[in-house]
This record gives C-alpha cells, sequence and structure tokens, in this order.
C-alpha cells in the first residue's frame, strides 16, 4: 500500500471518530452549549485544554521555528507555556467560581457597563478570528502536503468537520472531540521524536538525550564550523530586553486568550479548576519540552545528511528527493563546485531548508514506517481542528450570549438562544474558511497582534477585577483602552508602516508587555480618582474569591 | 493555650492573606526559573556547565518548564488544605 493510501485510511479514520464523538455529546441547553454544562472532569479538560492550545503552527512548525533560533527559542517555550502558571493562580479558580459562560460576561458584569462589555466582546472576536484564520490554513496545508489535494478542497474538508461537531455539540461535542484530538496529536509527535532521538544519540527520551548525550556540544561545534550561531549561546540575533519583553507578552497574552480562558468554565468546581491547569500544562509541557529535542536532533541530522554532498549523493536521499519537489528544500549549486554547502546568508547558502521540514521529514530520516508518515498528517489535522474548533466557539458566543442575549434581546427564550449559537458557530465557520482559502497577506503579522491585545487588554482588567476590589469601571475603562490603543497603534506601525521600533528597540511582538503595564497603572490611578464600584460588585468580587458555593451560583444565575 | 487548635473557620480576610502570600512565594519561583535563569542570568549561567548542555540553556529549552508544571500541582495541593483550615472547600 502507498504512503498515500495508508493516510487517508489514517486520517478517514480519526475523521470518522470525530464526528461519532461530536454525535455523542450533542447538546440541547445553553449552558450544554457554551460551557458543556460545567460537567467536564479535570484530567478530561486539560487534554482538551492543551489541544486547544497546541495550534497546527505549534505542531508542524515550532521545532523548525526553534531550530533557527537556537537559544533563544526559549521565547515561544516559555512564552506559551508560563501563562499556565498565571491561570493556574490569577484568572482561572476565579472566573470559575464566577460561572457564567464567557469572559465579556465578567468584563460586563465586574464592572457594571454594557459599553465594557461590548469591547470586550468585539476584542474577543477579533482575536479569534485572527487566529483561527490560521488554522483552516493549517488543515489545508496539510492536506495539500501528505496527500497532494488542493489546499481550497483541504479547507472545505476541515469545515465540514469541524461544523458539524460544533453546530451540534457546542462545548460538550468540542471538548470531548479535542480530548480524542489530543490523544491523536500527541502520539503523532512523540513517535518520531523518539525514533530520531535513538538513531542520533542512542537515548530514546527525546528530553534525556537532549541533556545527556553530546549532541548539543556536537551541533554548537558544527553550526560555528558553517559560520551559523552558535546553537545554545543565549541573545544571538535578538537582545536579552527583546527576549524579556516577547516572553512577557506571550505569557500573559496566553493568560488573556479568551478560548483558553473559557476552558476552565467547563469543569465542576474551583478546585477542579485548579487542577485541570496543571494537568493542562502537563500535557503541553510532553509536546514543549521533546520540540526543542527534536529541533536539535533534525538539524544536526540534516546538516550531517546535506551539507557537503554532492548532487547525486543527495539524489539517493529519497526523503530529499520528495521535500525537494514541495520546494520545502531547495538545492542551488551557486559555485558550480559541484557540492552542497550550507552557508549563513540566504544569498551564499546552496541548501535552503524550510521550517516546516524538521518536523515534517523526520518519520521518513528516521525511516520509520508509512503508518507514523500518515499519523503525522493526522496529527497535524487534529492540532488544527481542535484549535480551530475553540476559537469558533468564542467567535460564536461573543455574538450570540454578549451581543444578542446580554445586550439586544435579554428576555430571548432558551431555545432561541441555543439557535442563535448554532447559527453563529456555523457562520464562524464560513468566515474561517474564506480566510483559510485566501489568507489575507497579514496573517503571520496579526498573530503578534492578537497576543498583544490579549495581553494588553483582558489580562489586566480580569486580573484588577478579581484581585483589587477597589477597581471600578472608570477605571477598567481608561486600563482597557490606554493600553490597547498604544499596543494597537505601534504594532499596526510598526508592522504595516514601516514605523521604527522607537520605544527603546522593543519589537511588535514584545510591545503588548508594556500596553499591559500601561493598562494596569492607568487603571489603578484613574479609579483611586473616582467613586469605588457599587457594594453589590464589592461582594460579588469577595464571593469569587472563596471556593464554596460554585455549584450554587451557577443555579442562582441559569 | 497555645497548642489548642483555633477554628479559621470565618476568617475570610485571613484566607485570602494565605492565598496571597502561596501566591507570591510561587509567582517568585516561576519569575527565578523562567525571567531569572532563562534570561537576565543566562549570560553567567551559560558559563556553568550542565552535564552536555549549559546551565542557562537548560532552564530556557527544559527546566523552567518542568518547574511551572510542578508549581501548578503544588498550588492545587496547598490550597486544598488552605480552604479546609479555612472551611470555605466545596
Amino acid at each position: 500500500m502507498s504512503v498515500e493510501v495508508i493516510t487517508y485510511i489514517i486520517v478517514g479514520l480519526t475523521f470518522v471518530a470525530y464526528i461519532f464523538i461530536g454525535y455523542q455529546n450533542r447538546v440541547r441547553t445553553t449552558s450544554g452549549f457554551y460551557v458543556a454544562g460545567h460537567g467536564i472532569p479535570p484530567v478530561a479538560n486539560g487534554m482538551a485544554t492543551a489541544a486547544d492550545w497546541m495550534s497546527a503552527a505549534s505542531f508542524i512548525s515550532m521545532a523548525g521555528m526553534i531550530s533557527f533560533l537556537g537559544y533563544n527559542g526559549t521565547i515561544y517555550l516559555l512564552g506559551w507555556t508560563g501563562g499556565y502558571v498565571l491561570l493556574a493562580l490569577l484568572l482561572a479558580p476565579y472566573l470559575r467560581k464566577f460561572g457564567k459562560y464567557t469572559v465579556p460576561d465578567f468584563v460586563g458584569d465586574r464592572y457594571y457597563s454594557q459599553s465594557a462589555r461590548v469591547v470586550a466582546a468585539v476584542c474577543a472576536v477579533f482575536i479569534s478570528v485572527v487566529y483561527v484564520a490560521g488554522q483552516m490554513r493549517g488543515v489545508g496545508i496539510v492536506f495539500s502536503r501528505f496527500l497532494g489535494l488542493p489546499i481550497t478542497a483541504g479547507v472545505i474538508v476541515g469545515m465540514a468537520i469541524v461544523a458539524f461537531f460544533a453546530v451540534l455539540g457546542g462545548m460538550k461535542g468540542i471538548t470531548w472531540t479535542q480530548v480524542a484530538q489530543y490523544s491523536v496529536l500527541i502520539i503523532a509527535y512523540m513517535i518520531p521524536a523518539v525514533a530520531i532521538a535513538w538513531i542520533v544519540t542512542g537515548i530514546p527520551i527525546p528530553q534525556l538525550a537532549l541533556t545527556f548525550s553530546d549532541i548539543v556540544p556536537k551541533l554548537n561545534q558544527l553550526q560555528i564550523d558553517l559560520g551559523l550561531i552558535e546553537y545554545a549561546k543565549p541573545f544571538q540575533g535578538l537582545s536579552m530586553l527583546n527576549v524579556f519583553m516577547i516572553t512577557v507578552a506571550l505569557m500573559i497574552g496566553t493568560a488573556g486568550l479568551p478560548h483558553i480562558i473559557i476552558r476552565f468554565y467547563t469543569v465542576p468546581s474551583v478546585r477542579a479548576a485548579r487542577y485541570s491547569a496543571g494537568w493542562a500544562l502537563l500535557f503541553i509541557a510532553l509536546l514543549y519540552t521533546t520540540a526543542p529535542a527534536l529541533a536539535v536532533f533534525a538539524k544536526y541530522n540534516l546538516i550531517n545528511e546535506l551539507h557537503g554532498k554532492s548532487m547525486e549523493q543527495i539524489e539517493t536521499l529519497d526523503w530529499a528527493t520528495k521535500w525537494a519537489e514541495t520546494g520545502l528544500l531547495k538545492f542551488e549549486d551557486k559555485d558550480g563546485d559541484g557540492v552542497m554547502s550550507l552557508k549563513a546568508t540566504p544569498d551564499e547558502t546552496e541548501i535552503t531548508i524550510d521550517r516546516d521540514i524538521i518536523v515534517l521529514s523526520t518519520p521518513e530520516v528516521a525511516k520509520l514506517s508509512p503508518i507514523v508518515i500518515a499519523l503525522v498528517a493526522a496529527g497535524g489535522l487534529a492540532a488544527a481542528l481542535s484549535t480551530a474548533a475553540g476559537l469558533l466557539l468564542v467567535i460564536s458566543s461573543s455574538i450570540s450570549h454578549d451581543i444578542y442575549y446580554r445586550l439586544i434581546r435579554p428576555n430571548a427564550t432558551e431555545s432561541q438562544r441555543l439557535m442563535v449559537g448554532r447559527i453563529m458557530i456555523f457562520v464562524a465557520v464560513l468566515i474561517a474558511g474564506y480566510f483559510g482559502i485566501n489568507p489575507p497577506g497579514f496573517v503571520a503579522q496579526v498573530v503578534a497582534f492578537a497576543f498583544g491585545l490579549a495581553a494588553a487588554s483582558f489580562f489586566p482588567i480580569i486580573i484588577l477585577g478579581i484581585f483589587d476590589k477597589r477597581m471600578n469601571r472608570e477605571g477598567a475603562i481608561v486600563g482597557m483602552v490606554l493600553g490597547m490603543g498604544f499596543t494597537a497603534i505601534y504594532i499596526v506601525g510598526n508592522k504595516f508602516f514601516g514605523m521604527d521600533a522607537w520605544f527603546f528597540g522593543i519589537t511588535a511582538e514584545g510591545i503588548g508587555t508594556f500596553g499591559a503595564l500601561l493598562n494596569f497603572v492607568s487603571a489603578l490611578v484613574v479609579s483611586r480618582l473616582t467613586p469605588p464600584p457599587p457594594a453589590e460588585i464589592q461582594a460579588m468580587v469577595e464571593s469569587v474569591r472563596i471556593p464554596r458555593g460554585a455549584d450554587h451560583y451557577a443555579e442562582h444565575y441559569e | 493555650m497555645a497548642d489548642e487548635p483555633q477554628s479559621k473557620a470565618g476568617d475570610g480576610v485571613g484566607y485570602w492573606k494565605a492565598n496571597l502570600r502561596l501566591i507570591i512565594i510561587l509567582l517568585a519561583i516561576w519569575a527565578a526559573v523562567s525571567y531569572g535563569a532563562a534570561i537576565f542570568l543566562a549570560n553567567p549561567l551559560y558559563n556553568i556547565p550542565f552535564f552536555q548542555i549549559n546551565l542557562a540553556f537548560w532552564f530556557a529549552h527544559q527546566g523552567a518548564m518542568i518547574v511551572f508544571v510542578v508549581l501548578i500541582f503544588v498550588y492545587a495541593k496547598t490550597m486544598d488544605k488552605i480552604d479546609r483550615d479555612y472551611d470555605v472547600h466545596e
């Protein structure tokens, strides 16, 4: 059987499983649709959160990005994990006690302001639309790379699958499919990583092989000989200040992303919210501690197999020929000496390696069976679909719950609300699919925007809403407007209008850190100059701080 | 007497203070392993070998993430006890 046929079978089987799970978990109440009826056990929520969080980019591109950044790859490794500590200690337990459906719910109620609710809903939609466009594109790319399908066809298949389980099952269907998707993606990631660790270092556990084998010193030497950066040496190509600012922005951005926050509404209790944050990070760290090891093994192996070889020698490697056909590997004998050399600058190098090669080519490089190659395709699709589903739910709930129900028609019946929720999630699938097929050229740039905005808007006002009882409507609105305004202007100016990174040389990726600080400081100052929040709001803050009564609170609200 | 068990039930202020104290301690460790060891102290720690790699690189690409996971479970476990002590558990 050819690799393609096996890939169709494995991908097909996982899709049937997702559809089956989605159908089994269809819902008929708004509570089930928005927060899975608060009924998800902590370990399952941890797996669902991990799948929700790890996108096509984490699965396919992250190890490759790290292999080119070397030490500075820590911005992604720590930036995309450290936020979970903030979530577990500062946000998740209290938001679970609050017990409603969305992030704008908390913002609107805590700051007793419909305008704050609308601003929050618009932000949540913007952040999620930006994000989901990349996910649908990811589905199409996986289909085209592994199965040779046109990207458009791949995107449409992905839309159909997500639409089915998200419209029927809402949060409950999405959660249980995410549990299955996590299982698929982690198995698909670990098998090739273990195999290549074993081949390159003789130690089968990637994390141990990275630290205890001599692979890092060998790669360091190889990179220095080629005129590349010394792999394990800090701050080459990015200043210490920028590494710090980007890491902070990604951490607090993570903790402010609505599709992650709402996952903690789905567990039964405050205690479960704390533990499930721990499980989530454990499941994420399994992949995130493997990625930097895989980055080292694959980079070393690629240099070893390709550098200094003639084209005839390279052509004997099946995987090199295959990936050269896709354009992810390029060979060009620029100096005409008959030998392909890897060099530091794009003008001189004769071997061009796309970062996605690091993960995609590993099963073939490690000579694993075609089933593993098929699994990697299924894993990439699982990562993209699970993240897309979580984002689609945020888009739907922001419009159908926060704007339609809380603002426009507060007397809508349960069945009307559910119907609007289903329609909005379907509309969101169409929007995501459109951007997947016609990606705006600026997708990569706007991802920095999503994190910066989450960091500068939601993170500070939620934290202040819980930890500062005196924080009021005036402070929160001024804080949000200043923090977001500054961040948005800086990123748009820097990314689209060629503005210099004038603020201490901080890049657009890192500026959200300062935006968040500006939000905190201005909110605190303004709140102390204006009247305190009403007594019932202060009582609500008191109640959110104490675990007991989470169920009661939720029922009271129904 | 001093060893007589004192009920902390109903002491909402004490509960919140205990929670904040624990959060501050854990976040100090969180900052120390990430911003400290992997960023601000990276240049000196780069010169300290850790098995086959340097200590800064280990924190930046492995160690800090492992510590993060441990911190969350320590928080959850310790809060279980604090919740019971102050009788606010679910």
